[in-house]
């Protein structure tokens, strides 16, 4: 703990121009990961290539294995986790899906994985852009969901989510979704911590009773009835309520050790301080979104926006708050969900879901857009945002409505 | 006020499951004939197709849909009026494969309920396995071996028939005989005059005694307390089974051999029909029992024998199908014996006693086995089963 003193004291890091993925295998170096599992998928093969360099360079000491399918991939770092080593791995689209079983199981065994999904349409048609249906397919399991919107904070975030996964409080996975193309495969300045700095902010990971050694003999996930299943869950549900504070108090280390501040780790807000309406997305809509915020803002259109980041936990209590304090809100969903109530998306089921204890209760809209990787331009953006300022005026609309359909 | 009505089936797993299925479906069917309505179902956690295990059916029947529903609102009835059990050794408790320790095979009947047991065994017998209960009930005696007749292909020895004749002399209420041999005749074309034939004279024949408060096995059965949720270690991991050790021998303190430790919490008792008796003098130590058995049953003794460790032993056979020495490991039908104690320790102190004991044992178990070395042993039995008093 001394070099943690003179770490902060003096931070050597520099910057480099890296893409999304290229973060995720930096923060991997620094996170010093044992285990890492992979199989080809775009966009996300992009994190394995990036890794089989550093490891091929010499950066990075770890097992690297390519697996025969993803099944099989994060089972490997799954079992890994549970004899003590830090693992990472990753998916894509369909490819996450095939390891559906696996995925399953990592959070009912408590396996502090962290995973990078880099967001992309599920199949059928083979679309390579981003849609976030992949990673909301788990949302019920136990894992939990980040959405990042930058390189940097796709790289700092890793970070975080190993100090929250791995914390004894938690053991819980965690899927950090990088939007395919627009952060996987885009360059960006991005600030690379040193080493020292890292240490000092992500202690050793320590599985304490339930390491799968020798020297621990245990059993682990024995067949058990319903006799025994609700005591499992209701464990793992304290376990993700716990995650809530265990997040507050990471961004704080974070803040403290590495200068950098996040503010609201659950959710950023931009512009919102005066804002009558606001949109409300998840990763890398951000940008057309807060370019056309303040084109809007010229024009005397007080507009905000909430970006969403950890969608588990979900923190209802804190955005169901922020969002009473404004006259309309325009959800917008880069996914969808079939036949869900009022048809939209999954992001505004959750929101709607969270406003209803709330005492102020505005108008909500659901939007459906850049399914895909269809761009969403600015002119979508002013678009959704008029139909908000018109549910604020009481104007009857659709619950729903798709953004940049040809129609 | 309506009557709900319910009648539990005990039997083992995977050969009794067709005969407990073929009970209840007609309880519920012969009620129907007379305007009652009702289901049938096997206890799902019970997996009960596996070899041996205790499981359990159930009847449910009301005088109407309604009153069915509160019968129904329960995973499994609380309380029954009849308890039939078709495998005798189970008198002895029931161990659940999705474990709850050991129940009382009577844990579920109504003061005043009736337990049916198919068994050649005397009423005193049956009652003395059986444990104590608070209140009063009766016991009735289907005469004959276990049916194990039904593994993949079932073959009806009656037991069917028989068991349900019983159930109309006890709890008349539920359906009468008559409707009964309607059911048989209309549920098995080919046969049902030939079951209602059989259901007539176990109904005729079929007589209760009452069992007394307190009467019966005086042991509390083994059970354990569920932890809550905060109490379990998380992630779904359990301590596992520590390193084994040496053993010794209490009548000479010698010290050596091996034996594994074992799991404190889930013991057997019952998931087993037979158990291994050995006969130590006749034993070469060869190891074969030692290294064939799938649960690591033998304990290695400080002088290289091999004791059956009961709390561990399911009853599969494959030590005696295994053991190349004549009469060294015989299996041998649960209801002779009160507990699981170690057939070595009874050897070391005395020898000769225990030699008499093993033969008379021997001797007088029931041949009925559902293990490796009977294979066929049901067509075997079927001339013995017809001239069993006509039956």
């Amino acid at each position: 703990m001394a070099q943690m003193g003179a770490a902060i004291e003096q931070p050597v890091e520099h910057t480099a121009l890296i893409t999304g993925s290229e973060a995720i295998a930096v923060a991997c170096k620094l996170a010093d990961v044992d285990v890492i599992t992979a199989y080809p998928i775009r966009p996300y093969d992009t994190v394995m290539q990036y890794v089989a360099k550093l490891v091929a360079n010499g950066e990075l000491d770890c097992e690297y294995i390519v697996a025969e399918s993803e099944h099989s991939q994060f089972e490997i770092v799954k079992h890994a986790s549970a004899v003590g080593a830090r693992v990472f791995c990753g998916s894509s689209g369909v490819g996450w899906m095939y390891a559906f079983e696996a995925l399953t199981v990592t959070p009912a065994l408590r396996i502090p994985m962290v995973a990078m999904v880099g967001n992309r349409a599920l199949d059928d048609p083979g679309a390579f852009g981003v849609e976030h249906n992949d990673a909301l397919a788990v949302r019920d399991l136990g894992w939990q969901l980040v959405w990042v919107d930058t390189a940097q904070e796709a790289l700092d975030t890793a970070l975080i989510a190993y100090r929250v996964a791995e914390d004894r409080r938690v053991f819980l996975p965690c899927a950090i979704s990088c939007d395919g193309a627009f952060l996987t495969h885009s360059q960006a300045l991005v600030k690379i911590p040193p080493q020292e700095t890292v240490d000092a902010f992500l202690p050793r990971y320590n599985r304490g009773d339930l390491l799968l050694h020798p020297d621990n003999p245990i059993t682990v996930a024995p067949q058990a009835n319903e006799d025994w299943l609700m005591e499992i869950r209701r464990q793992n549900a304290a376990a993700m309520e716990r995650a809530h504070d265990v997040i507050l108090e990471a961004y704080a280390q974070f803040e403290r050790i590495f200068g950098r501040r996040y503010g609201n780790p659950f959710f950023e807000e931009y512009e919102t301080a005066d804002a009558d309406v606001v949109l409300v997305g998840m990763g890398t809509l951000s940008t057309p979104v807060k370019v056309a915020i303040r084109q809007m803002r010229k024009e005397g259109k007080r507009v905000g926006f909430v970006r969403v980041r950890w969608f588990r936990p979900f923190a209802a209590v804190e955005l169901a708050r922020t969002l009473g304090r404004f006259a309309a809100v325009g959800i917008v969903d880069r996914d969808f969900s079939f036949g869900s109530p009022y048809l939209s998306g999954v992001l505004a089921t959750e929101v709607r879901a969270a406003m209803y204890p709330a005492v102020r209760r505005p108008p909500l809209l659901s939007f459906i857009c850049g399914l895909g990787g269809r761009e969403v331009t600015v002119p979508d953006v002013r678009r959704m945002t008029d139909l908000v300022y018109q549910a604020a005026d009481g104007k009857q609309q659709a619950s729903t409505q798709w953004i940049g359909l040809r129609e | 006020m309506a009557r709900l009505y319910a009648v539990e089936v005990v039997y083992r797993g995977i050969f009794q499951k067709t005969l407990a299925k073929n009970i209840t479906r007609a309880i519920v069917l012969a009620a129907h004939r007379e305007g009652k309505h009702g289901i049938s179902f096997g206890r799902y956690g019970d997996s009960p197709e596996r070899n041996g295990i205790p499981a359990k059916g159930f009847a449910i029947v009301a005088d109407d849909e309604l009153t069915l529903e509160e019968g129904m609102a329960k995973y499994e009835p609380k309380e029954v009026d009849v308890t039939i059990c078709v495998d005798d050794t189970l008198c002895k408790g029931v161990e659940s494969w999705a474990w709850y320790g050991l129940q009382p095979i009577n844990r579920l009947l109504k003061p005043g309920g009736t337990l049916i047991v198919t068994s050649l065994e005397t009423p005193e017998r049956l009652i003395a396995m059986s444990h104590r209960k608070e209140t009063p009930y009766k016991l009735a005696i289907v005469k004959g071996a276990a049916s194990f007749s039904g593994l993949w292909v079932y073959k009806d020895d009656h037991t069917d028939a028989r068991v349900l004749g019983a159930v109309a002399r006890v709890l008349p209420e539920l359906f009468s005989i008559g409707s009964l041999q309607e059911t048989l005749r209309a549920e098995n074309k080919k046969t049902g005059d030939l079951l209602a034939v059989s259901a007539q004279k176990s109904f005729d024949r079929t007589t209760t005694i009452t069992v007394a408060p307190g009467q019966g096995n005086a042991e509390v059965p083994y059970s354990f307390e569920m932890p809550k949720w905060t109490e379990m270690r998380e992630g779904i991991a359990i301590p596992a089974i520590a390193h084994g050790h040496q053993m010794t021998d209490e009548t000479n303190g010698a010290t050596g051999g091996f034996q594994p430790a074992r799991n404190a919490t889930f013991k057997k008792y019952l998931t087993r029909t037979m158990r291994p008796v050995v006969d130590f003098e006749k034993c070469i130590k060869c190891t074969l029992c030692w290294i064939a058995c799938p649960d690591s049953v033998f304990d290695v003794t400080p002088e290289g024998l091999y004791d059956a460790n009961l709390a561990a032993c399911c009853g599969c056979g494959v030590c005696e199908a295994i053991c190349p020495v004549e009469k060294c490991v015989t299996m041998v039908n649960e209801t002779a014996f009160t507990d699981n104690a170690s057939q070595w320790e009874a050897f070391r102190k005395d020898a000769p006693a225990y030699k008499s004991w093993l033969l008379t044992a021997i001797e007088n178990r029931p041949e009925r086995s559902h293990g490796f070395r009977y294979r066929g042993q049901y067509e075997e039995q079927i001339p013995a089963m017809i001239g069993n008093g006509g039956e």
